[in-house]
């Protein structure tokens, strides 16, 4: 389990997080919604330690991250996998070489391991064996996530975070990106954090759901009750369409 | 303006301590540097070449119509073509061209890796990316600059023998026993301290400018220009400081 405690992170004279408390399960894809501009990325970056937060603890099964020396901060980054927005892949290196860079820095395998390991996570994320000599420029959109899910899992992570795994995807790739990220949750017990503004996302994945609004929690629940709370701020944020409001409409007199 | 300038100063000597910590995993930096010996180095051969024998050649055109003395023996020209060449020339302008292209090309490929998050990529894995990324642009640099100036050296005095023999503008075998006459090896020890000094400056600056890029694809572009503009300043600079020391 990540915990979340009290977490504040100004840019400037810009307070970006406001006290944020967050508890994020593992075994579970936890999806934190909101705005653009709420503050998503910058709260996952904090809790990563790629943002030195300015008040809070952010503990990781009870590791509290500040009180980490260098070496088990190292060893904690070794157990987290990050997909990026834009996949972040190494432009210089090939499809293999990106998903084989964390284990030739961290895994002590020989190279027939390093490579049957790369084949397994390459082809867990449906990557077929033709594409691994390919350099990133040369996939889609599509296919630059999987690889990047794949470098994200390589090291066997007890903690997956996917920064909007699915912007800039068709929606059809991004219904398949979503699903792939929730069954490897499950299959392989990760705490999964995803940061989303996709309605869908919360109806197909969402077993824990938190939402930001102007950098502070304003409600955060499982998916059944994102479509039945009275909590106003949910209804805000969910109901602006028309077309869920039929919808909840509709599921209030069942 | 005064104190803008002193804290980039702070801030690259920051970035240089961040850069020269002890890597830990040889062998991914190995393989990175032979990556970026190929990409910095080989690739900059032809050009070298190419530069420095034009410049041989417009050195002798403009020493020969300079020193046009019946009295004065070609061997001479041949001397002061040379010493042009070895001491100024192939350090100084390779250094600058090398700024140019291998130093805007560091500057533009850490700053692309910046703004799209693959810094971040390595930081979350737990690699330092300064050091993984910029030791072995610096280590190939204060590799194969040296030899690009060698190149160039040697091209250049190529040049001019061609030149000259080409316009006839000296009798080229008296011309050709000048390149072998009071030769002083300190001139080269000299040319190729310059070299490395240089190679380190241009590694290093365009890797700063890269390494702070915010923002996006703009940017990128203005801190590899600008990054170019003080490369060249820096090695113009330190060019006078080496030269009154060693010289
Ligand atoms: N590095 C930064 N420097 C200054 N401001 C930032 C930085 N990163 C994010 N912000 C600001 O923080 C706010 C939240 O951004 P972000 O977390 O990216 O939102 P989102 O929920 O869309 O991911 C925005 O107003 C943004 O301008
Ligand atoms: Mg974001």
């Amino acid at each position: 389990m990540i915990r979340a405690r009290g977490i504040t992170k100004s840019f400037g004279d810009e307070q970006v997080l406001k006290g944020i408390d967050v508890e994020l399960f593992p075994g579970k894809c936890n999806l934190i919604i909101g705005l653009s501009g709420s503050g998503k990325t910058v709260f996952l970056k904090s809790i990563l330690g790629l943002h030195t937060i300015d008040s809070g603890i952010v503990e990781y099964d009870d590791r509290i991250w500040d009180n980490l020396n260098k070496n088990d901060r190292k060893k904690l980054r070794q157990e987290m996998g990050m997909v990026f927005q834009g996949s972040a892949l190494f432009n210089s290196l090939s499809i293999e070489e990106n998903v084989g860079l964390p284990l030739n820095f961290f895994s002590g395998m020989s190279d027939s391991e390093k490579v049957d390991r790369i084949k397994f996570c390459l082809n867990r994320v449906r990557i077929p064996d033709e594409a691994f000599k390919k350099m990133p420029s040369e996939l889609s959109g599509g296919m630059q996530k999987r690889v990047a899910i794949a470098r994200a899992i390589v090291l066997n992570p007890k903690y997956l975070f996917c920064d909007e795994p699915n912007s800039g995807l068709d929606p059809e790739t991004a219904i398949v990106i979503d699903k792939l990220i929730h069954e490897i949750t499950h299959e392989f017990g990760m705490t999964t954090v995803i940061n989303s503004h996709d309605m869908n996302s919360v109806l197909e994945i969402g077993d824990h759901v938190v939402l930001l609004q102007g950098g502070k929690k304003t409600w955060e629940g499982a998916k059944e009750e994102v479509l039945t709370t009275n909590e106003k701020a949910v209804v805000d944020y969910v109901f602006r369409s028309n077309l869920f409001k039929q919808m909840r409409a509709a599921l209030k007199s069942i | 303006m005064i104190y803008g300038f002193f804290e980039g100063l702070g801030a690259y000597f920051n970035f240089l301590s961040e850069v020269f910590r002890r890597p830990e995993h040889w062998r991914e930096y190995y393989r990175s540097f032979l990556r970026e010996v190929d990409l910095l180095g080989f690739s900059s051969i032809a050009l070298v070449c190419f530069i420095s024998l034009f410049m041989g050649a417009v050195v002798l055109i403009q020493t020969a119509m300079n020193l046009d003395n019946p009295f004065l023996a070609d061997s001479y020209i041949a001397i002061a073509v040379r010493e042009a060449i070895v001491l100024e020339f192939a350090p100084t302008i390779v250094s600058l061209i090398l700024a140019g292209k291998v130093g805007s090309n560091i500057a533009s490929t850490l700053g692309t890796m910046r703004v799209t998050e693959q810094m971040d990529a390595l930081r979350v894995m737990g690699i330092n990316p300064a050091s993984y990324l910029v030791l072995p642009k610096i280590a190939a640099c204060l590799l194969f600059n040296p030899i690009l100036v060698i190149f160039g050296m040697l091209l250049g005095m190529v040049g001019g023998y061609l030149a000259g023999d080409l316009l006839n503008l000296v009798n080229i075998e008296v011309y050709l026993s000048g390149y072998f006459m009071e030769f002083f090896p300190h001139y080269v020890t000299y040319s190729l301290t310059k070299t490395f000094v240089f190679a380190f400056i241009i590694a290093t600056v365009s890797a700063f400018f890269g390494y702070r890029v915010e923002g996006g694809a703009v940017e990128v572009g203005k801190a590899s220009t600008k990054s170019v503009v003080a490369m060249s300043f820096t090695i113009i600079l330190f060019n006078y400081i080496l030269t009154d020391i060693l010289l």
